[in-house]
């Protein structure tokens, strides 16, 4: 399967400045993209496009030619920067793991998601305990492409290797297409097939850029292997 | 506090399986006791035969006394029966009024969310402007327009009681449907019925039956001022505001029972029902769970 972009330019209103200009992007199943660029070239942005969180002000995204579905479940799944807030508070574990389809024990030990998580809160679990079960509840069969906005930058590094780890096996056995964002090009180099530099794509002009990007995430290491 | 870090403690000491009296357990309690005594009160008075608090001028004026523990009134009835058919008579009231108001509340503060644009600014504008008077004249005016007596006094608290639940409903509402949670649903498939009744729902419910029961005690009190003020509930109907409102009169020449035990009787109703509210937010609280 072929996810694309064609085209892609988004600004918030009409008369703002454009975010994303003119953004095209093709990713093959079995390949491993990562978007790489400081904060505020709009990587999350192009991440919420991509995944039909967002509509382009203009171009489209297709999957095989077609566009997302608008309702039902969605082949292109996206895992977020902070789980904590990806998860309904009210919720138990267990049903927010079941939200969409029913993982089988193989995935559960794989994702290291231990039975007594099940019955907790999301508030009694640790961030990386939690960002195991975001990407456990979609990877359904039905998923054919991961896009993955910095899921592991607030995570330590023991965390960010065995979770990088699983998901690159998964995708492999899976034959998933996957899109990294990251703002680390260590990371980048270790997981993916392929590395687009949005700051090269990506031609705003914008000066903010610059100066601010190094301060926001400055804690994400290149360690993924163990 | 005080009973949250004892028994914590507790917990510390004695690491044993059975029943532990934790704070869980201590506001269940508090919460059951409170529902039990409202609830007591209200049926007493409705069960309660009128010769309980009939006139009886061969007992005028009598202090508090065995017989007759709050006392009697200028025309011999006994405060006692008089008080409870009054205070049930008030819960009844308030706690109808206050349901229909958080119908409204619910009503508008989820519209308000879900359709936006010129709904929202119009709810908007009827909660400022609500809000924006004072209370009681507001009462007063609704009431005296609606020709006073048990009608005019419950549509006056129907329709004034509802803004601030109406901000709370809306803000709830708002805050759960742009929510990374709700649209990761939508992208798992799920429809709009199965996000409202899976996660708008239950997200908005706890915060509504809260505001509800915390709107209670407002009802009841506007009840009994506006009627005490003459605007309300009638003169022969046994009333909180009623009763306090003759005590006035006597005040003066020492019939002190007349005026403290009512007032005493409504105060006691109103914190009871402010327990319930608040203790019924930390039991629902996931974030409290453990406590």
């Amino acid at each position: 399967m072929q996810l694309k972009a064609e085209n892609i330019s988004f600004g918030y209103t009409e008369k703002s400045p454009l975010i994303l200009d003119n953004i095209s992007l093709t990713v093959e199943s079995g390949e491993r993209v990562g978007i790489v660029a400081p904060s505020g070239y709009g990587k999350s942005t192009l991440a919420k496009i991509l995944a039909g969180y967002r509509m382009p002000t203009s171009g489209q995204v297709l999957l095989d030619g077609k566009p997302l579905p608008k309702s039902g479940y969605c082949p292109v799944q996206m895992i977020y920067q902070h789980p904590e807030q990806a998860v309904n508070p009210r919720w138990k574990m267990d049903k927010i793991l079941r939200e969409s389809w029913e993982p089988d024990e193989e995935i559960l030990r794989k994702m290291g998601i231990e039975d007594s998580w099940m019955s907790r809160w999301p508030s009694e679990l640790s961030g990386g305990e939690l960002q195991r079960f975001c990407i456990a509840r979609v990877l359904g069969p039905e998923t054919k492409f991961l896009i993955c906005d910095e899921i592991t930058t607030m995570l330590d590094v023991i965390t960010q290797a065995q979770i990088w780890h699983l998901l690159l096996e998964i995708s492999e056995e899976r034959n998933m297409g996957m899109i990294i964002i990251t703002h680390n090009s260590a990371l980048a180099k270790r997981v993916c097939t392929r590395i687009v530099d949005l700051t090269k794509i990506n031609n705003v002009h914008s000066h903010t850029h610059t100066h601010f990007h190094d301060h926001e995430h400055g804690d994400e290491e290149g360690h993924t292997h163990h | 506090m005080s009973t949250h870090t004892h028994t914590h403690t507790d917990d510390n000491t004695k690491k044993e399986k059975r029943f532990e009296f934790n704070r869980r357990s201590f506001v269940s309690i508090m919460v059951v006791f409170a529902i039990v005594y409202l609830v007591g009160i209200g049926l007493w008075g409705l069960i309660m035969p009128e010769e309980a608090y009939a006139v009886d001028y061969g007992a005028k004026f009598v202090s508090p006394e065995i017989s007759h523990p709050f006392g009697t009134d200028f025309m011999g009835r006994d405060m006692f029966s008089r008080c409870i058919k009054a205070l049930s008579n008030s819960l009844i009231i308030g706690v109808l009024a206050s349901i229909f108001s958080s119908f409204i509340a619910l009503f508008m503060g989820v519209s308000s969310a879900v359709f936006g644009g010129w709904v929202d600014k119009f709810v908007n504008w009827c909660v400022d402007l609500c809000q924006g008077l004072p209370h009681l004249v507001l009462l007063i005016l609704i009431s005296f327009m609606l020709g006073k007596g048990v009608k005019g006094v419950t549509l006056a608290v129907i329709f004034t009681h509802w803004p601030s639940l109406t901000r709370i409903v809306r803000a709830e509402v708002m805050q759960v449907r742009s929510s990374q949670y709700v649209q990761a649903a939508y992208k798992m498939g799920k429809t709009k019925w199965q996000v409202a009744f899976g996660h708008i729902l239950p997200h908005v419910i706890p915060s509504y039956i809260i505001g509800l029961i915390l709107l209670f005690p407002h009802a009841i009190m506007h009840e009994a001022s506006v009627t005490f003020l003459g605007f309300g509930l009638p003169k022969e109907m046994p009333a909180i505001g009623v009763i306090l409102s003759e005590s006035m009169d006597y005040l003066a020449t020492g019939k002190w029972w007349l005026a403290v035990f009512p007032g005493l009787m409504l105060l006691v109703a109103v914190m009871l029902f402010d327990v319930i509210g608040d203790n019924l937010k930390k039991l629902w609280n996931p974030e409290s769970g453990n406590e």
